[in-house]
């Protein structure tokens, strides 16, 4: 922070870029004058959904859908194109909303993903509309900044943390855990009765983070600011007794031989198979994954339970939630007030029934007056009474913007006994300074 | 670096008192000089305007709407993090351990190729052509193959008995995994190249060694291996290049992983700019050119003067 600053310099990057997307732009323009010359008629918006997931794209219409049969002055369009890729992804919203180009309205993740878009620069603040005031507190953290509120959630908050095998646990006679200890008894006992204790699948490296990410519960529950001292810089993973036990976690199950066989090549999929045909008892895992079961293996889809990663027995148990993507508008779209009254709407009871009915039950709304369908899955199901009881907490990174993007990789090193818990929190932590001193937070 | 040379040559040529006023030299020169400047624009504002940008740029900590001086902090951060400084020592592992498989591998197959033996024509396309495949498309290939459990490796080991390691999953053998497909790649292009050398190896030398009573070993190691210097050269610098710079292969491979345990300079470079750590990663891209400059130049500079003794 001694150093100077000044904004010059990369201009002349930012205009070569620019050379690139002004092409680029050039089949987008047509359609907006052609909002234009019809001034007289609806406005037409458009809707840059980007990721190119199925269920997401289906959301996005299903909402659009609803919302042009409700109503004549206003027409919302999807754009679905957009790289699979996320790094990718997120270097094309950075450019575009950098150069203006950004189409009315678009999607992206909330929590720290949206900090590094810089907002209060590009985005459109909604903080003064009354829609605001119906959405979930714990979403508005997730894509407000100091100066401002931005988005609005187009899906459900689910939980992270063990999806088990109930088959297995009914024919060993297992409770669910409360405390890690109890969780390690169960394991012990399914992996001696010859299955898969804690199924893994560093193939898809991203999954070997999620008991890292979902035991942030338990910090939480420990010390209910431990994210704004983070951000703050005053406290860190490898020296916070409660902290590191995420990675030590980590280390337990490498070091217990719970691990399937196959643990360094398998992938999403073949974890969710073991733990729906009942050859893994437990798999660390996201909410959303009870989709692809559902479609894979509706058969098994009542076989398969959800509880949050355990904590001390001091602690009641809980679990981790997930906030959902958001929908946002670029600070310079030409038509505010149209986009605002469809925000309105995605985040209205209506709008949610909208989303139910295009992907069923898949987790707890964040706007007022929204309600789940009782005959939910039954990973759903078990979220619910975490909900009820308000033993949840949203993961670290719709807390903080600071997010190490190094986490998977040290996951996996950790997860297979390349490295101990203890230096895997230690090396995060470093890896975490860098993102900070990147977004330029005060105390790094 | 040799694309420097001829607007220096002229430059040099333009400040001799002794050549500018010589009129005789004006008529010599093909072009007048404005024909150069095309040329030239595309070359500063392409190469040498980013070139020296990213020396700047190395210094700091850059958004798209931010530039922040921070020193040296960058470079201390690429040698002190394990991460890092990992991708640094794989990536000279993986230079020299693929030039040198490529050196001894290549000769042997050029000479076996050069010989007289039976179906030499198919031999040479089979040998050259993995080089004509779409990388991606080797690497995807062997990433199957090289499966721990379901992958044609392992299942052929298995016949024997042998139970085969997680070749690209066990994180002590991935980099050396990805340097034998890195090297069956490039051996064809490598064999290519010794084989043009020993062609042209006039055989009297053969044959005034064979009247002097050597044998097949002494003409290979008196006669062979001093005589295609030349072809050794061009492949050393080919391929330590390649290997030093190799991204592609190991990126589609195993992404780096386990872990870090295959990341290379130019996998880590890559990382970095997509997690958006645009100073780290500018920085790394000035090691990288540091690190090939100061390997090849003096190499180039020592293998050439070897030549000229000769």
């Amino acid at each position: 922070m001694s150093a100077h600053t000044h904004r010059a310099g990369p201009v002349a990057l930012a205009g070569l870029a620019a050379t690139g997307l002004v092409l680029a732009g050039c089949a987008g323009d047509g359609d907006s004058s052609d909002a234009e010359a019809s001034a007289e008629g609806p406005v037409t918006l458009e809707w840059f959904q980007g990721s190119g997931v199925e269920t997401n794209i289906a959301t996005a219409e299903a909402l659009a859908d609803t919302f042009n049969a409700s109503q004549s002055d206003i027409v919302v369009e999807v754009d679905a194109s957009g790289p699979s890729d996320s790094a990718e992804l997120d270097n094309l919203m950075k450019t575009r909303l950098a150069t203006g180009e950004m189409p009315d309205m678009f999607w992206y993740n909330s929590g720290s993903l949206l900090q590094a878009l810089n907002p209060d620069q590009t985005m459109l603040d909604i903080s003064d509309e009354g829609f605001v005031g119906d959405l979930d507190d714990s979403w508005v953290s997730a894509v407000s900044t100091d100066e401002g509120i931005f988005g609005v959630p187009v899906q459900t908050a689910g939980g992270g943390g063990m999806f088990y095998s109930i088959p297995i646990y009914e024919e060993l006679g297992l409770e669910v855990p409360t405390t890690w200890d109890e969780f390690l008894e169960n394991s012990d006992a399914i992996r001696d009765a010859g299955y898969t204790a804690v199924q893994q699948t560093h193939g898809d490296a991203w999954t070997a983070q999620i008991i890292v990410l979902a035991d942030y519960y338990n910090v939480w529950a420990n010390d209910n600011d431990w994210a704004s001292k983070y951000t703050a810089n005053e406290v860190n993973f490898a020296d916070d007794p409660v902290a590191v036990k995420g990675f030590t976690k980590l280390q337990d199950v490498y070091e217990r031989d719970y691990l399937n066989e196959d643990y360094a090549s398998a992938l999403l999929n073949d974890g969710l198979e073991a733990v729906a045909t009942g050859e893994a008892g437990h798999y660390p895992m996201l909410g959303f994954a009870q989709a692809t079961i559902a479609t894979n293996w509706p058969d098994q889809a009542e076989d398969v339970g959800f509880f949050g990663v355990p904590g001390e027995a001091d602690t009641e148990p809980g679990t981790t939630i997930w906030m959902p993507p958001a929908l946002y508008a670029p600070a310079d779209t030409e038509h505010p007030d149209a986009v605002k009254e469809f925000m309105a709407f995605v985040a209205s009871p209506a709008g949610c029934d909208a989303v139910t009915e295009a992907l069923g039950a898949t987790g707890q709304y964040l706007v007022d007056g929204c309600t789940v369908p009782d005959e939910a899955p039954r990973i759903v199901a078990d979220f619910g009474p975490y909900f009820e009881s308000g033993n949840v907490a949203p993961a670290l990174e719709f807390l903080s913007p600071v997010k190490g993007p190094n986490l998977m990789q040290i996951s996996v090193e950790v997860g297979s006994g390349v490295r101990d818990g203890q230096s895997g929190a230690e090396l995060y932590d470093a890896d975490a300074a860098k993102q900070a001193q990147q977004l330029g937070l005060p105390g790094w | 670096m040799a694309t420097l040379a001829p607007p220096d040559a002229s430059d040099t040529a333009a400040r001799t008192p002794g050549r500018r006023s010589s009129s005789r030299k004006y008529a010599h020169r093909m072009y007048p000089h404005w024909f150069l400047l095309p040329g030239a624009a595309v070359f500063v504002v392409l190469f040498i305007v980013p070139t020296f940008a990213s020396f700047y740029y190395a210094f700091t900590r850059w958004t798209l709407f931010d530039v922040e001086f921070i020193g040296f902090d960058n470079f201390v951060t690429f040698f002190s993090d394990p991460q890092l400084s990992k991708g640094f020592t794989n990536t000279l592992i993986f230079g020299a351990l693929t030039s040198g498989l490529k050196i001894v591998l290549g000769l042997l197959l050029g000479v076996l190729l050069t010989s007289n033996i039976w179906a030499r024509g198919y031999l040479r396309a089979v040998v050259f052509f993995p080089v004509l495949v779409s990388v991606v498309g080797v690497g995807i290939t062997f990433q199957a193959l090289m499966d721990p459990y379901d992958g044609v490796i392992n299942e052929f080991l298995a016949i024997f008995g042998i139970d085969g390691p997680g070749w690209l999953t066990n994180p002590d053998l991935a980099l050396y995994s990805i340097i034998l497909v890195d090297v069956w790649r490039g051996v064809g292009l490598a064999a290519l190249i010794y084989m043009a050398g020993l062609v042209a190896i006039p055989q009297e030398y053969y044959e005034a060694a064979r009247v002097d009573g050597a044998t097949g070993w002494h003409r290979f190691w008196n006669v062979t291996v001093p005589l295609v210097r030349p072809a050794t050269t061009t492949v050393i610098i080919l391929s330590l290049i390649g290997g030093l710079r190799e991204f592609q292969l190991i990126w589609v491979m195993t992404g780096g992983g386990p872990g870090f345990a295959s990341d290379v300079l130019a996998s880590v470079i890559y990382k970095q700019y997509a997690y958006g750590f645009f100073g780290l990663s500018t920085a790394g891209n000035v090691v990288l050119f540091v690190v090939v400059s100061t390997v090849i130049l003096p190499l180039f500079w020592w293998l050439n003067r070897k030549q000229t003794e000769l």
